[in-house]
């Protein structure tokens, strides 16, 4: 059985789709990248996947649940125990530490443990950040936080949209980084992202358009490292 | 470390660290509490304070007997059927006609320790009697007879029931001058051991008149107790005093209670916005909240403890501004200390926190409803 299906999903506001009959499959342990333009529907599909919103009309079966039909509530639960999520801003508590935003996951997610979510600050290499605020950390730092938020329940996917959009070079590697790390312990990685370069290190991209996936792109020298091209100009010799 | 530890720590820190939004909310709450916490300090306290005034009026209870005999024996036991720290002061009084060169006055014997407790509107030109041998004239007796503090007056009392025909006669040191503006300028007052030696009876009283720190209900039973006390005496109460006393307190308490309760709605109405406009803030935050996990129950949980924190910090606070405002109150209208009534505090943080959670109920339901996908959104 395959961790998560799509089946002819829709997703319809007013006479927009959003989402117009997308399937697709993702294994356990697999690494996906979404690429798509602006307006696509990969928001929208993540929002579906990581239980904060209902296709209009399809099958999302998540570890064999149907969770297009599933209550609110439960969707909550379903989030809580089996999804990580990361997002393009962010988004921390802003009046609390580093390390007491990745304990807030543990506390609805079980019991709260401050060791072990300063060492999933370690992990993401904020050691020395963990009793800061948001507002002292750099967007790298911040965002590195988050991922260490989105892995401190073991979940079975971790699903991230455009993570890397707000970063800069180093950070956009040390954070893919991280997803290699997690990728080689086995979870499920889902990324959405602009980035070409970002989108290459998973092992398959698939690309949406006008709510439609129009393709997918097996990567064949799948490394899961970024390697960032030579964007050195050659002058022409006079 | 437990989730209850944790809880502390996120609703603590988002008091803390977020103090100057919450600073708005906790003042007016603290406002409310203040304004609260001294008015039903001052309600408990103005029957207090307002029976203090009106004690200074004059007895509010008076004790006879009723065949005629009354005794300082029947006093005694009356007094004792009264609680010892109601009783303010209590006055003995015997009248005899006596004379002052040749012409009859009437004397009164009486305790002067107890007839200034009971009298305090008695004004006294030159000294109270202190000892036997001393005598506090009427003013118009003063008046009439020209006597100045300092002589020697002698009083003359015929005895009856006796064929003798001398009179008895008393010298006595004029102390001071009686100024009450009512009868008790037309006697003369001397120790009831003095009248005693004077006319050679011992043991017997007219009246005693009482001054009761009581309300009128309570003195009504206090007057019952006297008059079973013993056979032979009773006690009713001195209708002016305690009538007017019950109907100004009556109506001052309803003053006060309508102010309570308009100041309470405002404080709600407060604090509900303060409420709406926290979570308005907050929706972010709440939304992701919910992405990561907290379940509704959670939520409510979360801003009702930081909105009950808010309102029980309001509320140590205006308990204790309260007193301050109280004691101002009581200093400006009635010039004397307020008697703090340690139970104010606890209901007045109690009284704070229900209120917060109540205000909160609506601006944090409608937490519940923010949609994380939508506030997560990018852009
Ligand atoms: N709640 C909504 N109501 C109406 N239209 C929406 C809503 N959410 C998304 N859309 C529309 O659905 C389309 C897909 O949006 P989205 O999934 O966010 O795109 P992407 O993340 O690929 O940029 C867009 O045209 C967007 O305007
Ligand atoms: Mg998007």
């Amino acid at each position: 059985m395959s961790l998560l299906e799509l089946r002819n999903i829709y997703k319809i506001y007013g006479d927009l789709h959003a989402l117009d009959d997308v399937s697709l499959t993702v294994e356990k342990g697999e690494w996906v990248s979404i690429m798509g333009p602006s307006g696509s529907g990969k928001s929208t599909m993540m929002n579906i996947i990581g239980c904060m919103d209902k296709p209009t009309k399809g099958e999302v079966l998540l570890d064999g649940v149907n969770i297009a039909k599933e209550s609110a509530k439960n969707l909550t639960g379903i989030r809580r125990d089996k999804i990580g999520l990361i997002f393009q801003q962010f988004h921390l508590v802003n009046y609390l530490t580093a390390v007491e935003n990745v304990m807030l996951a543990q506390y609805y997610h079980s019991m709260p443990d401050e060791k072990e979510a300063l060492e999933a600050l370690d992990r993401v290499g904020l050691a020395d950040r963990a009793k800061h605020l948001p507002s002292q950390l750099s967007g790298g730092e911040q965002q590195r936080v988050c991922v260490a938020r989105a892995l401190i329940n073991y979940p079975e996917i971790i699903l991230a949209d455009e993570p890397t959009g707000n970063l800069d070079e180093a950070n956009e590697e040390i954070v893919v980084d991280l997803f290699h790390k997690l990728h080689n312990e086995g979870t499920t990685l889902i990324v959405v992202t602009h980035d070409p370069e970002v989108a290459e290190v998973a092992q398959r991209t698939l690309v949406l358009r006008n709510g439609k996936l129009h393709k997918e792109v097996i990567n064949q020298n799948f490394t899961g490292k970024i390697q960032f091209e030579d964007r050195q100009e050659v002058q022409p010799h006079a | 470390m437990k989730r209850s530890s944790m809880y502390l720590r996120m609703i603590t820190a988002s008091l803390m660290r977020r103090r100057s939004r919450m600073l708005v909310a906790l003042l007016s709450i603290a406002i409310g509490a203040t304004i609260l916490s001294g008015l039903v300090t001052v309600y408990y306290d103005v029957p207090r304070q307002m029976g203090a005034q009106f004690r200074s009026y004059g007895a509010n209870l008076i004790m006879t007997g009723t065949d005629g005999a009354f005794t300082t024996e029947d006093m005694a036991k009356g007094l004792a059927a009264v609680p010892a720290d109601a009783l303010v002061g209590a006055a003995p009084f015997r009248y005899e006609n006596v004379r002052i060169h040749e012409h009859p006055v009437v004397a009164a014997g009486t305790d002067m320790a107890g007839a200034m407790a009971t009298n305090p509107f008695w004004r006294v030109e030159g000294e109270w009697c202190s000892s036997d041998g001393q005598l506090l004239v009427g003013k118009q007796i003063a008046e009439s007879f020209r006597l100045k503090t300092g002589e020697t007056l002698t009083l003359s009392y015929t005895p009856e029931n006796t064929e003798a025909a001398e009179d008895v006669t008393l010298d006595l040191t004029i102390t001071g001058i009686l100024d009450t503006g009512g009868s008790e300028e037309e006697y003369v007052y001397l120790s009831l051991h003095d009248l005693e030696t004077l006319t050679g009876e011992a043991g017997t009283l007219d009246v005693c008149e009482l001054s009761v720190q009581a309300q009128a209900e309570e003195l009504k039973q206090y007057a019952g107790q006297i008059s079973n006390a013993a056979p032979g005496i009773s006690a009713h109460l001195v209708k002016r005093v305690t009538a007017s006393e019950t109907t100004v307190l009556s109506k001052l308490q309803a003053l006060v209670l309508l102010v309570t309760v308009v100041v309470l709605a405002l404080t709600m109405i407060c604090v509900a916005t303060t409420m709406t406009a926290v979570v308005t803030e907050r929706r972010k935050e709440i939304g992701l909240r919910k992405a990561i996990g907290a379940s509704d129950k959670s939520i409510i949980t979360e801003f009702m403890g930081e909105s009950m924190l808010l309102g029980g910090l309001g509320g140590i606070l205006g308990a204790g501004l309260g007193f301050v405002f109280a004691q101002q109150v009581s200093l400006r209208v009635f010039s004397s200390d307020i008697r703090f009534q340690w139970l104010i505090v606890p209901v007045t943080i109690a009284v704070c926190i229900i209120v917060t959670g109540l205000s909160s109920v609506l601006p944090i339901r409608s937490a519940t409803e923010v949609d994380p996908a939508l506030v997560l959104k990018g852009e």
